[in-house]
């Protein structure tokens, strides 16, 4: 096992620490009705956005899936104008007009949240070929859950990057459920690494609920991609702590589940009893990235509830460059 | 200058833009040929209609390859390059596929734009081929045009003839918006003076093929070429005002709307499914904008509501001929 630096450890632990807060603050102010729209919460598994994305630059891609605010906090993107996004600002990433299941910023190499299951696979292919293209050491990663690994999209995507050999990394979170439909019944093959490796690519499955065990599996697909070694799937198992959308009764589902989640697979508490445990990190330090993350996510909401709505004429730009 | 088909017209507008800017990149299916055969001879078909022949020896397989049959990948790819820096042209061999990669085409391409707040631009091009004519049938013959022309941030591109073919083909590879370029599987082999070297055609700009006092006809795509011989056929009897629109998104208004206002008839020729179609959009544009012009009431001439049949005689009776928009001219002459 690779020795993290400090750096790397505090990044790795703000990171999942902005993903748990801006989310949980979003239930909370969903429930409350200050949010408009769908949405889609990442908690639980903030450690594999970190842990995938703590090896990409701002000039890898990514593309996302509806649950896609924690790629968006993960892959760099201002938190505070993915707030004002979500309430539908003139300021947001997207001046309002995407929303959560769009939010996007190119200039961050994040291709956007994605409301149609499985359409993200393809573009990652996309951006991937842009690499090949041009002969930069980019990659690209294509997000998806457990659910999206059922779609034609993801089956075309797969066989296609092995057959150009490109720099593409699938990121597989199988939290268990296809919105509200259990693995068990909704995968046909025995699991999702036999099945993404028979697509012709390495492909290993990690505890999505360890931050370590993400970072080693993605660094190791990433360092393949960048050297010219073609596509990877990593699998992680990852914790939906939340419904498919907020809102969701989810009457599918055994509540002591979602108890024995939080309580033995929350990725922070695992990671913080690690670092300190071995020494690398103080509890302090850890704290005081709690303070300021909550702070932020307090200000963000609002800044966002204040801010003012698009224009009445922002309805009709932006729809062609020219036209 | 000199005579080429419209199938050199486009293996032309697409050499000229990969000669000039290296983002252009050029992939789908079957369209080198040769890829995993037993002959062993890549550039092997270039294209299943000869539309790509020598470019892949020209350009190599960095720029223009082969891709399995996965339309979904193909848009998508196409899609994610065009929002990472390439301008990406990508083959949808027959429009009738569409059914199976709308998503990536209409909800992720058309939309980026807007989704993301202008942040973003998606310059790629879908080349296709569209139309009935060779008894090809329900799913290989469609002209799917109003479809797309519905959809907000797709720019629809429908060539009438070899000139325009080029131009517009050159417009399309370096305009920054996604565009469906549709071309007619009849007409590859249509011969015209084509200027070799490169030149590029703007949307939205009609082009007035006859130009007349009696009647506007207005057609689209293939149709233009039996609009214009009727106008010929009727000339000294009847002057026909032809307009071929070139885009149906954008669509040059003013321009129908000005012959309108002149020769108080509209007939509409149009070889896609009549219901909410693009004939349906002219003669709408026409009784918003210019209804009191009108002298009697337009005539569309379109396929009737049903799928494309294979058989060559019901075929023909399905595509609009020579003889049914003379008939639709006689009609408005006498209304």
């Amino acid at each position: 096992m690779v020795e993290l630096s400090q750096t790397v450890l505090l990044k790795a632990y703000r990171l999942m620490r902005t993903i748990r807060e801006f989310e949980s603050r979003v239930a909370v102010e969903f429930e409350a009705g200050t949010v408009p729209g769908f949405t889609h919460l990442y908690l639980g598994q903030e450690a594999i956005a970190t842990g995938v994305c703590m090896h990409l630059t701002d000039a890898d891609a990514i593309s996302s899936t509806h649950r896609g605010h924690g790629h968006c906090i993960a892959k760099g993107c201002d938190v505070k104008k993915m707030m004002l996004e979500l309430y539908c600002k003139r300021d947001g990433l997207c001046k309002g007009k995407g929303g959560s299941m769009h939010i996007a910023d190119i200039s961050k190499g994040m291709l956007g949240a994605n409301a149609i299951v499985g359409a993200g696979a393809p573009l990652a292919v996309g951006a991937a070929l842009t690499a090949r293209t041009l002969g930069t050491p980019n990659v690209a990663v294509a997000f998806g859950g457990d659910g999206a690994t059922n779609q034609g999209t993801v089956f075309e995507s797969m066989n296609f990057a092995v057959v150009l050999r490109l720099p593409l990394i699938f990121a597989v979170e199988n939290n268990g459920y296809g919105e509200h439909t259990g693995i068990s019944y909704h995968l046909g093959a025995k699991d999702l690494v036999t099945r993404s490796a028979a697509f012709g690519m390495p492909a290993e499955e990690v505890d999505g609920t360890d931050f370590f065990a993400v970072y080693e599996a993605a660094g190791r697909a990433v360092a393949r991609a960048r050297a010219g070694g073609g596509p990877s799937t990593v699998v992680s198992v990852a914790a939906r702590w939340r419904g498919h959308f907020e809102g969701d009764p989810q009457t599918y589902r055994d509540l002591a589940e979602i108890k024995e989640l939080r309580k033995h697979k929350d990725c922070l508490k695992k990671f913080r009893q690690r670092v300190i445990a071995d020494g690398s990190l103080k509890a302090e330090q850890l704290d005081a990235i709690d303070a300021e993350v909550a702070q932020l996510i307090d200000a963000a909401v609002n800044e966002a509830k204040a801010a003012p709505p698009p224009a009445p004429e922002d309805l009709t730009t932006d729809v062609y460059v020219s036209y | 200058m000199s005579k080429k088909s419209f199938r050199h017209a486009i293996t032309e507008a697409i050499r000229h833009e990969m000669e000039r800017d290296p983002r252009v990149i050029f992939f789908g299916e079957d369209i080198v040929g040769g890829f995993g055969g037993s002959a062993n001879k890549r550039g092997a078909s270039g294209g299943i209609m000869g539309t790509t022949v020598g470019l892949y020896e020209q350009f190599g397989e960095k720029r223009i390859f082969d891709t399995p049959i996965s339309e979904s990948a193909i848009m998508g790819a196409a899609a994610g390059a065009a929002l990472t820096g390439l301008r990406p042209i990508a083959e949808l061999m027959f429009a009738d596929f569409l059914g199976v990669c709308f998503d990536q085409i209409f909800n992720q391409a058309a939309k980026f734009r807007y989704m993301f707040g202008g942040n973003a631009k998606t310059p790629m091009v879908i080349r296709m081929m569209t139309g009935a004519g060779f008894g090809a049938a329900a799913q290989h013959s469609q002209a799917l045009w109003p479809i797309f022309t519905h959809i907000p941030g797709l720019k629809v591109v429908l060539p009438s003839n070899p000139y325009d073919a080029k131009g517009l083909l050159i417009q399309a590879i370096r305009d920054d918006d996604p565009v469906i370029f549709m071309e007619h599987k009849v007409m590859y082999d249509d011969m015209m003076e084509v200027p070799d070297g490169p030149y590029a055609i703007p949307f939205g700009e009609a082009n007035v093929t006859r130009a007349g006092d009696d009647v506007t006809v207005v057609a689209f795509g293939r149709m233009v070429q039996f609009a214009n011989k009727v106008a010929d056929k009727l000339a000294g009897k009847i002057s026909l005002d032809v307009i071929d629109p070139r885009t149906t998104s954008p669509m040059d208004t003013e321009t129908i709307i000005e012959s309108v206002e002149h020769t108080g008839r509209l007939v509409v020729v149009d070889e896609a499914y009549p219901l909410c179609s693009t004939a349906s959009e002219v003669i709408s544009i026409v009784a918003e904008h210019a209804l009191k012009a009108l002298k009697t009431a337009p005539v569309k001439v379109t396929p009737p509501h049903t799928p494309v049949p294979a058989a060559p005689g019901l075929e023909a009776l399905y595509v609009p001929s020579v003889e049914t928009i003379e008939k639709a001219v006689l009609k408005v002459m006498a209304g």
